[in-house]
């Protein structure tokens, strides 16, 4: 791939479907466009959090004097002190079950803080610095409690993280359709397997950290509020109800943001604190996150125990599917958190045809920082989950890896498919991405390859690993919304303006935040309207501008956002056709755009190009009777369905058998996301999709001590890939259009992570299959590999020698 | 984070660092690339309430063959290390081991006599020099005067430089003619888990074999268990079953105890086996 490509016409003769560069990166890359640490605000005071040292501990007293004897602090505040500023506790938008205990969270600790982190109380000074240094100042008394750090034992109730609730259960949810079905499937299978499997706490670690700056007007005029958040719309709503600010005294803005991964798809105690303080202060006030901080307080993702069960018959054939899940909530419910796992529950069947399936899900508080959506949230823990299982099934029937996935595929002639689990999977051809993922991997040679190095006893053994996933995206159709009991809509919102000199703005309801919809959008207004896109704005993400919009996370914003820009496009076109057909005296019906021109059916002569027509709505001097003035139109939309992409992964791995290392030697990925409108912007997020994924195969991981101090809050111990760390990242594609939306798209953000964590772990088992290792817990760091092949050798060398008395020190090196 | 407070002065020359080091004496520490010293200051593990900026003195920046050794000037970066015509043919080992620190941002600002004064048990080229033999000019009041490197790592991040002195070159002997680095991390940035520098004279004198040892203990370390051993005539498996003798190495989140002791073995063979010992 060239990032110099220039573009170059599409199928359809337009520029949807070339890859054409990203409009925003100049301003982006250039440093001209602003985040909101780059807005300069006269008078504003620095807020700094001041964080439990303690996972769990009743707060005993909070002395702030030293703070304010500080030079420059202005002000400083307990969590007591503020505790009159919130209307209500914080939200969790996502009551999963009617009975769900959730703990009233506030943004600062009251009487117990219930993580590292946790906040107990601010400082304000006039610089960060001082107020810094007044933080350093605050004397809090703790009287520390036993934390709860182990998911197992935190879902035995052995130590509980809120002792009001009584529990640390905060919901189980279930999914059966048919639990008779399911028991006799499992009774009467010819195989099982039985499968668990730990999905280690992820850091999410966006490129830009999170900020916040709230600018009061305090003669009447409000709050304009700066965050680098993914939902601006959301935030609004939920600010204006937590403080008890009326809406319409707010307008959010999220500026520049430098990538979120769900992270910042959430409200968060400094949004809130921020606004309170420069309501209370009556002066502007920001906070900016620090690195090791947001390790702290920022969610993290995935926390995970998953137990899985594979019934099938002899030929491997699926016949049930039986899930059960412990998820770690972390201290608190954030805004989605309790609903993350259950994003999975409707796919842990993965791409195959499965007639009885069982999915249950108990969130768990720990005391540990709160989980929320991350890149895939639940999906990746699905296909993870099922795709370990299927190539345990694999190994169980004695069939490879490729076949037990061609057997068990819902077959394309069964789309639109209902599934057991209750959705109906819009379109699907999953055969042809696996073949060519095969394909592309030169899988046959590899394959050879790797038998070469096991005959001759290679230090550097192959392993080969595939998964084929499928997701759910486009979050999402209202009414199955609220049929999970979220408290929210999944519909989005565009207006397509046409400007009196013929340019366009188009307003979005999405909040870009790295994937580049200005671009996209205007792909595909410039095919609708005939212009070019450089003649096109996308405004987004300031409330005032874009009022309406339900923002930008679970890969949504093409199939929903997208179609919205381009209904409204349609809508534009249609008012332009009654203008034009009135101002040439024809009928509408006669009329034909091409290349943003109306021609008259017959008479090719008679043309009035769409620019001239936004130029007559303007004037209004001569419109059809009854035609309002201006060229614009909005559509909001609400989807029918879900989305479904697919495809399979194929990872290859070297693994060094003395030192336990893993190397990714190739991965290609076949994904098909249906039709695709920029192809580079799609391979960039399959590109940096999979990067995420192997980082959780193989390096990230948020480690704990066992009272619940994170020992991972830098770059140096938390890690993270760089392009050193990758080999180039091969992609294929193929395209089965999504008959949900009118361009066929389905989604792409997530399906890089969700495909490639299950891809490098099969391979890494496929390279250790011949010392019958069969699991490596993530991140698979060279210890553990070391740790698994010393231990297997040693079991090979009793089993040899049985008799033998084995000698002690042996068993001594081999543990 | 932000470093406590602190006051900055910036050396024009030499002398003038050396004064203004007597004059803060303790008080006082010496800014080269900043690249180990600016992330302690920010957490505040480090509080030094002066920085003397020794970073613009471009006379202490180069590669010069002297003869019978090497001298490099104390603020070299890694870059040039890495790049050095000189090193590429009188120490090809050193441009490369300075190529395997940290990534490029650091390797064009981080210089050999900041990594030596740092003196961190798992960097690179502290071991490097420990192998290779090599002594360090250091300046201070009273003069100049050389330590071999076999004298200057005392403790952890801890030197045998005064703190009224300062680092000014690194001399290198021209001893040996094969050579192998072994570093072993989980990703190309990171600091070794283990990591090993094994070098040889050659046939002409004697096989004589120099191995030293990074990440192993609170200093770098040399290998004299193997280093003996095969002076000694053991073979390459007899002297590897020695590498982690007497060592107490570190355990972290990356690598226990035990596993440091089973790398060090692996990568010491491979070492030995590469410069064919």
């Amino acid at each position: 791939m060239s990032v110099t490509e220039a573009p170059a016409a599409g199928a359809s003769g337009g520029v949807v479907g070339t890859r054409m560069l990203r409009k925003e990166d100049a301003a982006l890359l250039s440093g001209e466009a602003l985040f909101v640490e780059d807005l300069v605000i006269a008078g504003a005071l620095h807020l700094v959090v001041v964080r439990s040292p303690y996972a769990h501990a009743r707060i005993t007293s909070v002395s702030t004097l030293g703070a304010l004897a500080c030079p420059g602090v202005v002000a400083a505040f307990s969590g007591a002190e503020l505790r009159s500023e919130w209307a209500t506790p914080m939200p969790c938008a996502w009551p999963v079950t009617a009975e769900m205990h959730s703990p009233a969270h506030f943004p600062l600790a009251v009487e117990e803080a219930c993580y590292v982190g946790d906040g107990v109380a601010v400082v304000l000074a006039e610089t960060r610095a001082a107020a810094l240094d007044g933080a350093a100042q605050v004397v809090v008394g703790y009287e520390v409690l036993p934390a709860v750090v182990d998911l197992a034992s935190a879902a035995a109730d052995e130590v509980l993280t809120h002792e009001s609730l009584g529990t640390n259960i905060s919901y189980t949810w279930k999914l059966c359709p048919d639990p008779a079905a399911l028991e006799s499937a499992f009774a009467s299978a010819a195989h099982t397997v039985s499968e668990h499997y730990v999905q280690q706490r992820l850091i999410p670690s966006a490129l830009e950290l999170r900020g916040v700056c709230v600018v009061p007007q305090p003669f009447g005029g409000g709050y304009t509020v700066y965050s680098a958040t993914q939902i601006p719309h959301i935030l609004k709503v939920m600010l204006g109800i937590t403080l008890g600010i009326a809406e319409s005294k707010l307008r959010v803005i999220a500026p520049s943001v430098g990538g979120g991964f769900g992270s910042k798809l959430d409200v968060y105690a400094e949004e809130l604190l921020c606004l309170a303080l420069a309501r209370r202060l009556k002066r502007p006030v920001r906070w900016s996150e620090g690195r090791s901080e947001a390790a702290q307080a920022t969610i993290q993702g995935r926390g995970q125990l998953q137990h899985i069960e594979l019934a099938a018959g002899a030929d491997g054939r699926l016949s049930a599917v039986r899930v059960n899940l412990v998820a770690d909530m972390g201290a608190y419910l954030q805004l989605l958190t309790p609903g993350i796992p259950l994003l999975g529950a409707f796919v842990y069947h993965g791409a195959y045809h499965v007639p009885a399936y069982s999915f249950c899900c108990r969130g768990v508080f720990t005391t540990l920082t709160p989980t929320d959506a991350y890149r895939g949230a639940g999906r990746p823990e699905a296909t993870y989950a099922i795709e370990r299982a299927m190539d345990a099934l694999a190994r169980e029937v004695g069939i490879s890896s490729a076949e037990i996935r061609r057997r068990n595929f819902i077959r394309p002639g069964a789309f639109p498919y209902s599934s057991t689990a209750g959705l109906v999977f819009d379109s699907g051809n999953y055969e042809p991405a696996l073949t060519k993922a095969l394909e592309i991997s030169s899988y046959e040679e590899v394959r050879a390859e790797q038998a070469a190095r096991r005959q001759s006893g290679s230090v550097k053994q192959l392993g080969i690993g595939l998964s084929s996933y499928v997701e759910m995206c486009g979050i999402a159709p209202s009414r199955v919304l609220s049929s999970l009991r979220y408290s929210a809509g999944g519909w989005d919102s565009a207006t397509v303006r046409m400007l009196p000199t013929g340019k366009v703005q188009v307003v979005t309801g999405t909040a870009p935040h790295g994937q580049g919809h200005e671009t996209s959008w205007s792909m595909i207004v410039a095919d609708k309207l005939g212009c070019s896109p450089d003649d096109i704005e996308v405004l987004h993400s300031d409330t005032s501008v874009a009022p309406h919009g339900m923002d930008t996370y679970g890969s949504r914003s093409l199939s929903i956002g997208g179609t919205a820009v381009w209904l409204a496009a349609d809508k534009v076109i249609t008012k332009a056709r009654a203008i034009a057909a009135h101002q040439m005296e024809a009928a509408e019906e006669d009329l034909e755009l091409s290349g943003g021109v109306f021609s008259v059916r017959g008479s090719p002569d008679r043309k009035m190009a769409l620019a001239a027509v936004a130029f007559e709505a303007f004037t209004a001097h001569n419109l059809p009777e009854g035609t309002e003035p201006t060229l614009e139109a909005s559509v909001t939309w609400d989807p029918p369905n879900f989305t479904f992409p697919f495809g399979t992964h194929v990872a290859v791995v070297e693994v060094d058998m003395e030192t336990g290392q893993v190397g990714l030697r190739s991965y290609v990925a076949v994904d098909d996301c249906g039709n695709q409108v920029n192809p580079m912007i799609v391979q960039g997020q399959i590109h940096g999709g999979i990067a995420q994924g192997v980082a959780q195969a193989l390096w990230e991981e948020a480690v704990y001590d066992h009272e619940g101090n994170l020992l991972t809050s830098t770059f140096a111990d938390y890690l993270i890939p760089s392009a050193a760390d990758l080999p180039g990242l091969v992609t294929g594609r193929t395209i089965t259009p999504s008959p949900t939306n009118p361009m066929g798209v389905k989604g792409v953000g997530e399906a890089g992570t969700i495909g490639s964590v299950a891809a490098v772990i099969n391979a890494l088992v496929d390279a250790l299959a011949p010392l019958e290792i069969t699991d490596i817990a993530m991140p698979a760091t060279p210890q553990r590999v070391w740790q698994a092949i010393e231990a297997a050798q040693a079991a090979w060398a009793a089993r040899a020698a049985p008799a033998d008395q084995s000698d002690p020190a042996d068993q001594g090196e081999a543990k | 984070m932000i470093p406590a407070l602190f006051e900055y002065r910036r050396a024009g020359s030499l002398e003038e660092a050396v004064a203004l080091l007597a004059q803060y004496g303790e008080e006082a520490k010496l800014l080269a690339g900043g690249h180990s010293l600016l992330p302690l200051m920010k957490l505040r593990l480090a509080t030094p309430r002066v920085l003397i900026d020794i970073g613009r003195l471009s006379e202490l920046s180069y590669v010069r063959d002297d003869g019978d050794h090497v001298a490099i000037g104390a603020l070299t970066r890694h870059r040039d290390l890495q790049t050095s015509s000189v090193l590429a043919d009188t120490h090809p080992v050193l441009a490369h081991v300075a190529g395997q620190v940290g990534d490029p941002q650091v390797r064009h600002r981080g210089t050999i006599g900041g990594s030596l004064a740092h003196g961190d048990p798992a960097s690179d080229l502290p071991a490097a020099i420990l192998a290779l033999d090599a002594c360090i000019v250091a300046r201070g009041p009273e003069g100049e005067r050389t330590i071999a490197a076999a004298e200057l790592f005392r403790g952890f991040l801890e030197t045998a430089l005064r703190p009224d002195e300062v680092l000014t070159e690194i001399r290198v002997p021209k001893r040996f003619a094969r050579w192998s680095f072994q570093k072993f991390n989980r990703r190309a940035q990171d600091w070794a888990i283990v990591g090993v520098v094994a070098l040889s004279a050659g046939e002409a004198a004697n096989g004589h074999t120099s191995v030293s040892l990074i990440n192993m203990g609170m200093v770098p370390l040399r290998a004299t268990a193997v280093e003996e051993a095969l002076a000694g005539g053991a073979s390459i498996l007899e002297a590897t079953a020695l590498a982690s003798e007497g060592l107490d190495p570190p355990g972290d989140l990356n690598a226990s105890t035990e596993y440091r002791r089973h790398l060090v073995k692996v990568l010491v063979r491979r070492a030995l086996e590469e410069i064919g010992s």
